[in-house]
């Protein structure tokens, strides 16, 4: 274990609130179509950032009748900023255990894993220490609940330090031994995913709601956040805060809220989304977290007055060229080539006209990279340059 | 003398964790990681063995282990300082923990220690966001650091017993470009 007490500060959870199995006596006395009825209708969406509607990817697998089906965590937590997947790890494991076995339960699968990142390894014992313990209270194993037949098992997998695992194909290549590299889609893995056989990846946080969603109900958990982005939501917040940690919202709080609550009214911009979200300038705080305004996998950096945006945006792009997988050629040397427009910027060696060409390389890259890290990886750098024009130039 | 590998034994150990998805591809990864964490490299016999065990080809192997920043074949050192260089970090004071990281240890930045004992990398976001500056020496974490812990934090890795009883053979880095040389 860590030589370092894992301390993190933040709001009480709702996840404090639900007991162990509960959630999962309730799914498995419903028939599995009523449990993907349920998910769906709470609108429960990825909570990784993406933001695809849980119900309809459990749905998706449920129909495909080929066997065996995997259930996935994508406990990949990579993205920049973000540490809530640690907290959830650490201390509700059994809720994400449970969200996994339901997913199983509804979509016929009698196989977990949790993709673990290897800068967490030391999670992992915890983490089978749990599944050991909920195999001898019967909530995996054979006959789960005295449920005839249902089988599920949950193993824990390790990642080996690579950004790009996050992204689901790539998360399965790993997992099948081979290098991220992500696949093309279609097929999606709901269809042909692990081994080529269709396959569930869901974020840990996701796992954690649906078990809350049992227990609580549907209606509980639309009656919290907005029209299309329902339930709460967890932040990880960091960066020049009084009170980082990790904070439980309803989904639709603007950033001027969210700032109130962790000590950070001063700040001058706000990143949200880790490195592959954009940067709020302090004039747009009234926007709200939510997928239809500002999506968020939860990552907040809170950035102080009197900080560089070019170092923001330095090191967002540095982060990109090295963890860009290097299979297609925008995000391979576009992002190499908007970090050195970046030097340059910071050099006050950059021309107008060679801005705007990189501006027109960024665009490029979101509609050509084949995965979600090359169309996202100039969303910062293309907001840091809209809305601070002034501290860009004049260098 | 040079480290003399046991590689009937490292097929050995291939093979057992390779046995647990009954010699499957899906299996590489966690050979990797048992084979990095005990040899501390890769090199390209071990490579072969992997691959002879799994049905692949070595540069398959190759190929995999230097895409994962945690199984770079290179031979590193017995304890790895992982130093968080991600945003969050570097607005928390990254930079001077990085200076006293090197000083402390006597080497930069992707460099192992000519004892074999230690290595000093940057990594990306270890998600200790709201403790930084954070580092992982292996799989321990390290968070909320100043250079004056860090100091402290290193003194205590060379007090450890594994910093001092000569190394196995077989524990010794594969790769033949380590300086390092058995004492027996």
């Amino acid at each position: 274990m860590s030589t370092d007490a894992i301390k993190t500060q933040g709001n009480t959870l709702t996840f404090s609130a639900i007991p162990a199995g509960e959630g999962l006596r309730k799914a498995l006395a419903m028939p599995r179509v009523d449990i993907i009825d349920m998910v769906r209708d709470s609108k429960l969406k990825g909570r990784g950032g993406a933001g695809f509607p849980t119900g309809i990817k459990w749905n998706f697998a449920a129909a495909e009748k080929r066997t065996p089906k995997y259930v996935m965590c994508n406990a990949d937590e990579g993205e920049p900023g973000t540490f809530k997947d640690r907290l959830i790890l650490s201390e509700y494991a059994d809720l994400v255990m449970e969200g996994m076995t339901i997913g199983g339960r509804a979509i016929g699968a009698s196989l977990g894993l949790i993709y673990l990142r290897a800068e967490y390894a030391y999670l992992r014992k915890h983490l089978e220490d749990t599944i050991k313990r909920r195999k001898a209270e019967n909530l995996l194993g054979q006959n789960i609940c005295g449920v005839e037949g249902f089988n599920f098992n949950i193993m824990v997998a390790m990642g080996a330090g690579a950004y790009v695992c996050g992204e689901e194909t790539a998360l399965i290549e790993s997992l099948e031994g081979f290098r991220g590299e992500p696949r093309n889609r279609p097929p999606f893995p709901v269809v042909s995913g692990f081994l080529n056989r269709p396959s569930v990846v869901n974020n840990v946080e996701t796992l954690a709601w649906v078990p809350c969603i049992m227990v609580n109900g549907v209606d509980w958990f639309k009656s919290i956040g907005t029209n299309n982005s329902t339930g709460h939501k967890l932040f990880s917040v960091s960066g020049d805060c009084e009170k980082p940690g990790v904070y439980e919202f309803p989904f639709g709080i603007t950033v001027a809220d969210l700032l109130k609550e962790v000590g950070g009214s001063d700040a001058k911009a706000v990143q949200i989304g880790g490195a592959s979200g954009r940067c709020v300038p302090k004039k747009d705080f009234e926007r709200r977290l939510a997928f239809e305004d500002v999506p968020t996998g939860g990552s907040v950096i809170v950035i102080g007055p009197g900080r560089d945006m070019l170092d923001l945006a330095h090191n967002i792009m540095d982060f990109f060229v090295d963890e860009s997988c290097g299979q297609c050629t925008p995000c391979r040397v576009g992002n190499d080539k908007l970090l050195k427009g970046v030097e340059m910027l910071k050099a006050g060696t950059c021309s107008d006209e060679y801005l705007d060409e990189l501006k027109g390389l960024a665009n490029t890259m979101q509609v050509a990279s084949k995965c979600g890290l090359g169309q996202s990886s100039s969303v910062a750098l293309l907001s840091i340059i809209e809305h601070f024009g002034d501290e860009i130039h004049g260098r | 003398m040079r480290p003399v590998v046991d590689y009937a034994r490292l097929r050995e150990e291939v093979m057992e964790v390779a046995a647990l998805t009954n010699y499957n591809r899906a299996s590489l990864i966690p050979v990797l990681r048992t084979v990095k964490e005990k040899y501390r490299g890769i090199d390209s016999e071990a490579m072969q063995i992997i691959a002879d065990v799994l049905g692949c080809h070595p540069v398959e192997v190759n190929a995999v282990a230097t895409f994962y920043a945690f199984l770079n074949p290179k031979p590193e050192g017995r304890f790895i300082f992982r130093l968080c260089r991600t945003y969050s970090c570097e607005l928390a004071g990254k930079e001077e923990i990085a200076k006293q990281l090197s000083r402390n240890l006597g080497i930069g930045f992707g460099e192992t220690s000519a004892d074999g004992m230690f290595s000093l990398e940057w990594a990306n976001c270890m998600g200790m966001c709201d403790q930084g500056p954070a580092m992982l020496v292996n799989d321990e974490i390290h968070t909320k650091l100043t250079p004056n812990r860090v100091a402290v934090i290193v003194q205590d890795y060379k007090k450890r017993p594994e910093a001092h009883t000569p190394a196995r053979a077989a524990e010794q880095p594969l790769l033949g470009e380590n300086p390092v040389e058995c004492e027996s």
